[in-house]
């Protein structure tokens, strides 16, 4: 757990006094990830360099899993908190095993541990210890080298990370790689991590909550969903982007608008009755044919069943797409688009057909947290300039 | 044909005051290495202090070799040393100082503020970050400075021939007295290819002393 109380830092400039963090408190529970969203010289990056002492807080105090760290050794302090920057940092004059194991050396492990250490980490970032240990950061490419820097903020398992934009120097494709990777091992290592991002929608990947930083003030803190349904004020909604309703998709799993009822028939069903259930349940083109395991089988289109006599088995087309309960929103949007149709089948872990999904249920688990705000006048009401 | 003749003849001796000259400039730098990197170091921590310092290794720079040996005479002589050995070693020891001091001054500035936020972040107090991290990546850029050091100052030890500290200056001040060319080329001839060798054996043994990751960049300093 990180608790932050009234952290303040005032940078003294030519300019005269300039508030860089205003009071800021929050707290982030043990195994969350919080990420300080904001544009640049919001004051993100310095709260996040307070809690570390690599900007020293002009007032306020900061505490871990409830210790007051006020009164810590700062190198102590360091050692006990993983931290990872966007410009990596690794020693070049260093191997790789070097880097990884600075801090259990600086924490004087004997060398038999950190050694094995290492190789325990190199595992976990999926890179193989006798290819890499020996080696030089220049040697290696960008997302290497930052995956060796998350690991080196892990070699001594400290229970707090934070990171500075750990992955924002590296390519589009990569950094969607890596930030996987990352919270998969998340999830197994449950640390409490503070990450600073600009990214909106980096943010809305990583974290299990968002702060949102403005002037060196916290203006809002909730979870990404919480966010992007109700932002605070419209600084943040400007911020979150026009397209918020949009990022939610990513949010929202399909088996949270899935409905059980959806009209199938079977291979042995005559067209004539295809077509009756097609009207009871109002498909417009096509209905659903599933085999007796309850996997479906196939598409029987209604302009067929209109004009033909004969059973379903010897009149359907391909299944065009179809969604598993897992899958986010953002699949099943695309898969409707991409196959122009309104509707998608819904399976479970061994293949039936469990349900549907439909346009209207997506459009209307989005918009309700929207709607639910009309006519609420504190979520139109201006900002407050402070 | 003469010179051959010359040089052949007088090989001992040559070998002789070449060993003495390498031993003079070797002693005064290698002293001078032992107090311009640690000022250098110590002063990247107070920038007015870093300008005022380099001023001052920069002026001492400026002043004649001839000129700085005939002021060191008479303060020297209270010690019985005004000629000789110890001045010479004072006065390389002097001008050492502005190219060490310097370049361990920028090599210690300019590394990477990433990596000194890294070393901070970690853990390391601010000696191990100088020990572990800084002075190795500066390596390079001070090996730098130290061979400058001492290519400039295998030509300052020929002139500390008149002050009779030895070396090769010898044969080019007899050749002057002596109106003997032979002498003379011989002189400079050797002092020029002692500065050529030795420069090019330093950089050999800055590239061995060079952190192996980082050899890339060692090409370019």
């Amino acid at each position: 757990m990180i608790r932050l109380d009234s952290l303040t830092k005032v940078f003294d400039t030519q300019k005269g006094a300039v508030v860089a963090a205003d009071h800021i408190n929050m707290e982030v529970p043990s195994g969350e990830i919080c990420i300080l969203l904001g544009p640049s010289g919001c004051g993100k990056t310095t709260t996040l360099k307070m809690i570390n002492r690599i900007v020293r807080p002009t007032s306020g105090k900061v505490f871990i899993d409830g210790e007051d760290t006020t009164g810590m050794d700062t190198q102590t302090l360091r050692r006990n908190i993983g931290y990872v920057i966007q410009q990596i940092g690794l020693f070049p004059n260093m191997t790789i095993e070097e880097n990884i194991t600075a801090v259990p050396r600086l924490l004087g492990w004997d060398k038999a541990k950190y050694r094995e250490r290492a190789r325990e980490l190199m595992a976990m970032i999926a890179l193989e210890p006798d290819a890499f240990l020996k080696r030089y950061p220049s040697e290696l490419s960008g997302g290497q080298q930052q995956r060796i820097g998350v690991a080196r903020a892990l070699a001594a398992d400290p229970p707090v990370m934070l990171m500075d934009e750990p992955f924002g120097a590296i390519d589009p494709i990569n950094r969607a790689v890596i930030q996987d990777e990352f919270l998969k091992m998340q999830q197994a290592l449950k640390k409490t991590i503070m990450f600073v991002s600009h990214d909106i929608d980096e943010a809305i990947k990583m974290g299990d909550r968002i702060a949102v930083f403005r002037e060196g003030k916290l203006v809002q803190y909730s979870s990404p969903d919480d966010l992007l349904a109700d932002p605070k004020d419209s600084f943040v909604e400007s911020f979150l982007g026009s397209d918020r309703a949009l990022k939610r998709l990513n949010l929202v799993k399909a088996r949270e608008i899935a409905t059980r009822d959806i009209g199938t028939v079977s291979p042995e069903d005559s067209l004539e009755k295809a077509l009756a259930m097609s009207d009871d349940f109002g498909y417009e083109t096509a209905i659903l044919m599933v085999n007796d395991q309850q996997q479906p089988a196939g598409m029987v289109m209604r302009s067929v069943a209109q004009t033909t006599k004969g059973y379903c088995r010897d009149h359907f087309q391909n299944v065009p797409a179809m969604v598993g309960l897992d899958d986010d929103l953002r699949t099943v949007a695309s898969l409707m688009l991409a196959h122009d149709i309104t509707w998608l089948p819904c399976i479970d872990d061994q293949g039936r057909v469990c349900g549907q999904v439909t346009q209207r249920a997506l459009t209307h688990h989005l918009g309700s947290r929207f709607r639910a705000q009309q006519g609420n006048p504190m979520s139109t009401a201006p900002i407050s300039e402070e | 044909m003469e010179l051959i003749l010359y040089t052949l003849a007088n090989f001992e001796l040559l070998f002789t005051r070449t060993l003495e000259h390498i031993a003079l400039v070797g002693v005064a730098v290698g002293i001078a290495t032992l107090t311009g990197v640690p000022i250098g170091i110590a002063i990247t921590k107070n920038e007015r202090l870093a300008r005022n310092v380099l001023y001052i290794a920069s002026i001492i720079v400026t002043i004649p070799s001839i000129a700085l040996f005939g002021i060191m005479i008479p303060v020297l002589s209270i010690f019985g040393h005004g000629i000789g050995y110890v001045p010479a070693v004072i006065a390389v020891l002097l001008y050492s100082q502005l190219p060490i001091i310097r370049n361990t001054y920028t090599a210690i500035n300019n590394v990477n503020p990433a990596l000194r936020e890294a070393a901070r972040g970690i853990g390391m107090s601010p000696n191990q970050r100088l020990r572990l991290v800084e002075i190795p990546l500066a390596i390079p850029v001070i090996m730098a400075g130290v061979r400058t050091a001492v290519v400039l100052n295998i030509g300052v030890m020929a002139i500390a021939a008149y002050i009779g500290a030895g070396g090769l200056g010898t044969f080019i001040s007899r050749g002057i007295s002596q109106s003997d060319p032979r002498q003379l080329i011989v002189g400079a001839v050797a002092v020029s290819v002692l500065a050529i060798i030795v420069d090019f054996s330093l950089l050999a043994l800055q590239k061995r002393l060079t952190p192996r990751g980082m050899e890339r960049d060692a090409s370019m300093a």
